[in-house]
């Protein structure tokens, strides 16, 4: 018997009766991190790393929760649960369960990279692998952060320049903090949409800090909008609320948009290609580092990259989740196809 | 090409004329002449031969990234563009291209002489100096078509704003079979009518399909009507003596019709006729597939021309013993024109039919008639009209027939190009037959971005089978197909091929069992060919 199964709720750890991010009620369950399609409702017992919980609170409510430091060990019925931090979003955390010579890393979703957000991706060796595959075609690789900050800080200047507003979409955990983190703070004054607000007051009970921004209300005087920067989610897109910042223009920053057939549909002004997922290098720089012999490859291009591990003689096959990887961000089709 | 990519990027980025305008503006105000007439040719969609093969491209794109060609070819179905695919796929360069735009494009003509080696040697040391971007615009030069959402009425307006000169002298000096590689910017655009070539024809006026009650047109006795023929839309020039003849989509198509070319040579003065080209035997039309097999091959065997002759059924004069006469009323033209066919009749030259009719209800009741003359509706041009430039409303409309329609299943669904790639966007339907659903038609148009979006939804989630990019999906989601004229076909399993099919709305209130059955079609065949 495996030490990991795949079942209808999830991965199941049967020797310590627990799930990771499982899709559908159970006891115990560990989390990988606050999104919504990792961390659901419903389970009597969570534990996550220390800085998913207040987001976690935030959107679930009241649960009963344990929190965890990276690098602590916990013994459940002679598992070792180890918590490292998967560079996602704050308080991300790839999953490792150990039991005599088996090993498993569950990673969630992640990235490489440091987003001076979150804590960076540490490499982590084991057996067998989990893997997400979001962006798992080599046509997806992204340039370095600094890079694409500074084209966002160019259009924010030269939207300030002309008068107009800058509206910036990106997912409100995660992203967001990501860009506000990074924007360059002498060019304007920073708002923000309510779902990032109470995400931002949320992170900064475990001790995070970001720039000065405020919180639109239907009182803020719409003149100081002019020459300053918005950030919101998507779903603000064609919304009534975006209309209060009229001139404006509207950009989104996401993986997707580095396609020009998704930039042109989602009708922004202008997309930067800004993931909080791995690229193709990262992802086969993951896999190799991890120095496992079996490859579980999850949500999105998850038979070509499964393929492509083959080939290059790993073990490696796809295993179906219910997890939406950054699909949703962009408001798309958020299934995966079937084999 | 760096300039030329950058304005490839700004055109890209934006929906908005204006923008665009500018942006096109600015590239010719700063370009050299060089540049500025393979801006112009390439944005009007004059493309020169490819010189690579696109299987070529992959293979050695795939090479260049040191990745098995499968993987190429998953990413292709993803992005939806092999030029795209290939300059997402290759390592970064870190290059800025140095070259100009008409360096780049004499090189890739160049290729046409060189051996694959060669070929191969040069692209990829082109690649190599070149930025994402840039490599993206390059593929695009060999692959060909930007769609950009710049039309020539927008290049018009551009080059009017750069050099002064009015919209419609451009649009006229732009027509023709020009080669930019052996064009100079100034004689072509700057410089008058005088050095002008003889084959060059007008371009079109177009008509807007009618939207309104047409008693809100006036008088019905204001208007010329005539009907509207299913052919292809030509121009049959003659001047100094030769005749040339253009089909809309600006291509010199004289050598496929070789009766059209007599029927001009037979004309005792010069002129410029615009009319339908349409196959015609035995005093009545046949079907699109007949004009089809005169446009489809190079040589126009004497079977075909027996099986499929064409004639020309005129319906305006553009040009009168030398001079343009495209600002004179309709009514006007429409005498001349009279005059000249009157004087010169020949058997493949028609003059188009007036219907004379007191009130929009006897039109009407004409216009009914279409489908059984094998015409697809009425057009209707106001009297005083000039002849335009392009596609403009108010004074000509077209007034066609409902499309003929049926309910299908979808049951086949490929991804997408462009704005639609990777969305499940292109169609296959059937029809039931014998318990058995048969394809008939493929259709990409006519749903909104949401339904689209829906149905990729359903799609993703129902997939049967791969065939490459093809999926099969459950046979679940019923549109209505509308279509303009149905034939029998020996290629399809259906028997059956039909003319422009569309999707008209999605039928979510029919189940897949109420879809029709291949009978209904074939009874709509009987009707159409008994009419004929």
């Amino acid at each position: 018997m495996s030490l990991i199964t795949f079942t209808e709720s999830g991965f199941y750890c049967e020797k310590a009766d627990l799930y990771i991010d499982p899709w559908k009620p159970v006891k115990r369950a560990l989390i990988t991190h606050a999104h919504a399609d990792h961390s659901r409702s419903g389970m009597n017992h969570y534990m996550a790393h220390l800085h998913s919980i207040p987001v976690m609170k935030h959107r679930l409510g009241d649960i009963d929760v344990q929190g965890v430091e990276y690098g602590e060990t916990i013994c459940v019925n002679g598992v070792n649960i180890t918590f490292y931090p998967a560079g996602h979003v704050p308080g991300s955390a790839q999953i490792k369960l150990e039991h005599k010579s088996e090993s498993w890393v569950i990673m969630g979703d992640y990235k490489l990279g440091s987003d001076g957000v979150s804590t960076p991706f540490e490499p982590v060796k084991c057996s067998h692998l989990v893997t997400e595959s979001t962006f798992g075609l080599p046509i997806y690789n992204w340039e370095p952060q600094d890079e694409v900050m500074n084209t966002i800080n160019k259009w924010w200047a030269e939207n300030a320049a002309s008068g107009v507003t800058s509206v910036m979409l990106g997912y409100a955990f995660g992203k967001a903090q990501r860009i506000l983190a990074n924007l360059d703070p002498s060019l304007g004054e920073i708002f923000v949409h309510g779902a990032i607000y109470h995400t931002n007051n949320a992170l900064s009970e475990v001790g995070y800090k970001f720039p000065k921004t405020e919180y639109v209300t239907n009182e803020t005087d719409k003149k100081r909008f002019r020459g300053a920067i918005i950030l919101a989610p998507p779903s603000a897109l064609g919304s009534t609320w975006i209309r209060k910042f009229k001139p404006f223009k509207v950009a989104t920053a996401s993986g997707w948009m580095a396609l020009r057939g998704a930039r042109r549909r989602r009708n922004v002004d202008k997309g930067f290609v800004l993931s909080d997922h791995a690229d193709w290098t990262e992802l086969n720089k993951a896999v190799t580092d991890s120095g496992a012999e079996n490859i579980f490859v999850t949500h999105g291009y998850s038979n070509v990259f499964a393929s492509w591990l083959k080939n290059k003689g790993l073990n490696a096959e796809v295993v179906k989740t219910a997890f939406e990887g950054e699909l949703s961000e962009i408001g798309e089709s958020t299934t995966a196809e079937p084999e | 090409m760096k300039k030329f990519a950058r304005l490839i990027s700004a055109l890209d980025s934006t929906t908005k004329t204006n923008a665009k305008l500018e942006a096109l503006v600015n590239y010719l105000d700063e370009g050299s002449d060089r540049d500025k007439i393979w801006c112009v040719a390439l944005l009007t969609g004059k493309r020169p031969k490819r010189p690579v093969k696109t299987a070529l491209l992959r293979t050695w794109a795939a090479e260049e990234a040191n990745l098995p060609l499968w993987l190429f070819e998953e990413s292709y179905y993803i992005v939806g563009d092999l030029a795209e695919t290939v300059a997402l796929i290759l390592p970064p360069s870190g290059q800025n291209d140095s070259k100009s735009l008409h360096e780049r494009m004499m090189q890739l003509k160049s290729l046409h002489q060189k051996d694959e080696k060669e070929v191969r040697h040069e692209i990829t040391r082109a690649w190599k100096e070149m930025s994402k971007v840039e490599r993206f615009v390059f593929n695009k030069l060999i692959t060909g078509g930007f769609r950009i959402g710049v039309s020539q009425k927008l290049m018009v307006r551009a080059l009017s704003k750069h050099t002064g000169i009015e919209e419609a002298k451009l649009s006229h000096r732009l027509m023709g079979n020009w080669v930019p590689a052996e064009t100079h910017f100034s004689e072509l655009i700057l410089e008058s009518s005088s050095t002008e070539n003889l084959s060059r024809p007008y371009p079109f006026y177009l008509a807007y399909p009618l939207e309104s009650d047409p008693e809100e047109l006036g008088s019905p006795e204001k208007w010329q009507i005539e009907f509207k023929w299913d052919g292809i839309r030509g121009q049959v020039i003659k001047r100094d003596g030769k005749v040339y003849i253009w089909s809309r989509g600006e291509e010199l198509v004289t050598d496929r019709f070789p009766e059209l070319v007599e029927m001009g040579q037979t004309l005792d003065r010069d002129a410029v006729l615009d009319g339908e080209i349409i196959a015609y035997k035995d005093g009545a039309p046949l079907t699109f597939n007949h004009l089809q097999t005169r446009i489809g091959r190079k040589r126009i065997t004497k079977k075909i021309l027996e099986n499929s002759p064409v004639k020309l059924i005129a319906y305006d004069l553009l040009e009168y013993e030398g001079s343009d006469i495209r600002q004179e009323p309709m009514e006007k033209r429409r005498i001349f024109l009279e005059q000249l066919i009157n004087s010169n009749p020949h058997d493949a030259l028609i003059l188009s039919e007036c219907i004379k009719e007191k009130s929009w209800s006897g039109v009407a009741k004409i216009r009914g008639k279409s489908r059984s003359l094998m015409a697809e509706g009425l057009m209707l041009k106001r009297k005083s009209s000039e002849y335009k430039v392009g596609r403009k409303r108010g004074d000509w409309w077209k007034w066609k027939v409902d499309p003929m329609a049926i309910d299908a299943v979808l049951i086949y669904a490929m991804r997408g190009h462009g704005r639609r790639a990777n969305l499940y966007s292109d169609y296959t339907f059937a029809v039931w037959d014998k318990g058995e659903l048969i394809p008939f038609a493929k259709a990409y148009s006519g749903l909104t971005d949401k339904e689209i979006k829906e149905v990729d939804r359903f799609v993703k989630q129902n997939i049967l089978e791969k065939f490459g990019p093809v999926r099969s999906v459950e046979p679940h989601l019923v549109f209505e197909i509308g279509f303009e004229g149905i034939a029998p076909s020996t290629r399809h399993k259906s028997g059956i091929a039909l003319r422009f099919p569309r999707m008209l709305r999605w039928r979510k209130d029919k189940s897949p069992q109420e879809a029709n059955t291949l009978e209904h079609l074939q009874s709509m065949l009987d009707v159409y060919q008994d009419g004929n």
